[in-house]
C-alpha cells in the first residue's frame, strides 16, 4: 500500500501534459510523469519519493505510436518493453528490453521509464546509443528533436517540466548485424553484471555497456581500439579496457576485477561473432 | 479532455466481465481494489513490489502484476482474476500436474499460464520458460507447473475431434 496520497492526471496530449505539470508545480506539489509507474509506485510504497501528483502519459497519441515513417522507426516513450519485443521491428532493442525485469513487468515498464529511471542500468539505452538515434521533447516552449546522445549522458537529462515523447531511429539501422550480451551474476533475472551492445555500422564496431560502470555508456575511445586492424585481438582489448572512461564498479554484484575478467572474455566473442562484417 | 482524480471517489472497473464500482485514492493499486473493494482474494500480496508475481492478473489479457499498477489506471481495460475463469484449460491442468502446494502462489501462476496460452498458444519452450520466470514459488513447484502449461499448449495444437 502507498502511505501517501497524490493526485492523479492522464492528459491526451503533449502540450497537455506541459500545462498540467506546470500547473502542478506552481502549486507546490512535487508532479511526476508516470509511465508504467513500476518505479514510482515501489519507491512511493516505502516513502523513497512522496510525489503530490502524477501525470500519466499513457493517454497521448505520441507516446503510443509504434511504426515506421518516413524510413525512420518511431517509438512513443509510453510503449512498454513487451510491445516493442513482440513487434519485432527493431530487434536489438527487443533484446534490451526483454533482459529488463521480469517478462510479466516488462508489460508495464516503459522504454521512457526505462531511459527516465533511477536504478542505474537503463539498459534500453544502448541499442539507442550506438544507432544515432534521436528524442522528441514535449516542454515549455514547445517540441524539440534533438540526438539521443545529447540529452541522455549518463542518465537522462530533461529541462524542468520536459516530456521524453518518442524516440527515433533509422530505419538503415534497424537489421544490422548485432550482439547483445547480459551476464548476471546468478539467476536470469538480476541487475547486470555487464549488458554489452554491439553493432557494425559502416564496418566499424559500435559498443555500448551497462553494468560495468555506474552508468550506461558507450566510448569512442573502446570503439577506436577495438577497430584497429593492425592489433591482435588481444591488443585491441588490453587497449579498450585501459580506454574505460572510468574503472570497473566494485559491488555485491561483482568486484572490479571479476568485472574485467568478464568483460575482456565476452569482447573476445564479440569479436568473434562479428568477424567478417568488419 | 485530461481525467482527472484528486482525491478518494470512486472509480468504474471492468472485471471479469462485469462493471464494478470501487472506491479508491489515486494512489491505491489496482491489487488493493480488487482484495479489499471487491472480495476478489484470489490476487494474492506478496512482496507488493513486483518481484513475487502472486497478485498476478490479466489486463486486456495480458499478465500484470497488480501491486505495481494503480488502480486508476485500469479504468478503460479489461480486468480478469484468478475467481474470472471457468474451468480454464490451466486450472484443470494444474490440477491433473500436481502444480502447487500450499497454493499461494497459484493464482499468480495460473494467470501467467492463462495469458500466455491465450496469447502465445504456439509458444516454445523458451518462450514458456521466459513467461514462467515472472512468477516465484518457494515450495519449488516448477517444473509441475511448467508440466501444466506444456500440456494445454500441446492440447490446444491437436486438431479437434
Amino acid at each position: 500500500m502507498i502511505p501517501c496520497n497524490f493526485e492523479y492526471y492522464m492528459p491526451e496530449s503533449p502540450e497537455e501534459a506541459v500545462e498540467t505539470f506546470l500547473q502542478l508545480t506552481r502549486e507546490g506539489k512535487n508532479p511526476m510523469y508516470y509511465g508504467g509507474g513500476t518505479e514510482i509506485i515501489s519507491m512511493a510504497r516505502v516513502s523513497n519519493i512522496t510525489p503530490g501528483a502524477v501525470v500519466d502519459i499513457k493517454g497521448i497519441p505520441e507516446c503510443n505510436f509504434l511504426g515506421l515513417r518516413d524510413n525512420q522507426l518511431i517509438i512513443g516513450a509510453a510503449l512498454p518493453l513487451t510491445a516493442i519485443s513482440e513487434s519485432q521491428v527493431f530487434p536489438l532493442l527487443g533484446k534490451a528490453g526483454g533482459r529488463v525485469a521480469d517478462h510479466t513487468i516488462q508489460r508495464k515498464i516503459t522504454l521512457g521509464g526505462n531511459l527516465a529511471g533511477t536504478i542505474i542500468y537503463r539498459e534500453t539505452s544502448l541499442p539507442l546509443l550506438v544507432c544515432d538515434s534521436q528524442a522528441v521533447i514535449a516542454g515549455p516552449h514547445g517540441i524539440r528533436q534533438v540526438p539521443f546522445s545529447e540529452i541522455f549522458q549518463q542518465r537522462l537529462y530533461l529541462q524542468p517540466a520536459e516530456l521524453l515523447l518518442q524516440i527515433i531511429i533509422d530505419r538503415s539501422y534497424l537489421n544490422l548485424p548485432y550482439v547483445h550480451v547480459k551476464k548476471v551474476k546468478q539467476d536470469k533475472i538480476d541487475y547486470p553484471l555487464l549488458t554489452l551492445v554491439a553493432i557494425v555500422k559502416d564496418q566499424r564496431i559500435r559498443l555500448a555497456f551497462s553494468g560495468l560502470l555506474a552508468y550506461p555508456f558507450r566510448s569512442l575511445t573502446v570503439e577506436e581500439a577495438l577497430n584497429d586492424p593492425h592489433l591482435t585481438v588481444k591488443e585491441r582489448i588490453d587497449r579498450a579496457v585501459t580506454g574505460l572512461p572510468a574503472p570497473p564498479l566494485h559491488d555485491i554484484l561483482g568486484s572490479a576485477g571479476y568485472r574485467e575478467f568478464v568483460l575482456r572474455d565476452t569482447l573476445k566473442n564479440t569479436l568473434s561473432t562479428l568477424e567478417g562484417y568488419y | 479532455m485530461i481525467r482527472q482524480m484528486k482525491g478518494p471517489g470512486p472509480i468504474q472497473l471492468a472485471v471479469n466481465g462485469e462493471s464494478r464500482t470501487v472506491v479508491v485514492r489515486p494512489a491505491d493499486t489496482l491489487l488493493y481494489a480488487l482484495r479489499e473493494q471487491l472480495g476478489l482474494t484470489g490476487a494474492k500480496p506478496g512482496c507488493e513490489n513486483g518481484d513475487c508475481g502472486a497478485c498476478t492478473v490479466l489486463v486486456d489479457g495480458w499478465p500484470v502484476k497488480s501491486c505495481l499498477m494503480l488502480a486508476v489506471e485500469a479504468v478503460g481495460h479489461q480486468v480478469t482474476t484468478v475467481e474470472g475463469l471457468k474451468n480454464a484449460p490451466i486450472q484443470k491442468a494444474f490440477i491433473e500436474e500436481f502444480g502447487f502446494q500450499c497454493g499461494y502462489c497459484t493464482s499468480g501462476f495460473i494467470m501467467t499460464c492463462h495469458g500466455l496460452a491465450t496469447i502465445h498458444p504456439e509458444a516454445d519452450e523458451v518462450v514458456i520458460e521466459e513467461w514462467l520466470q515472472s512468477n516465484l514459488c518457494r515450495c519449488t513447484s516448477y517444473q509441475e507447473i511448467k508440466n501444466a502449461i506444456t500440456s494445454v499448449l500441446a492440447s490446444s495444437k491437436l486438431p479437434a475431434p
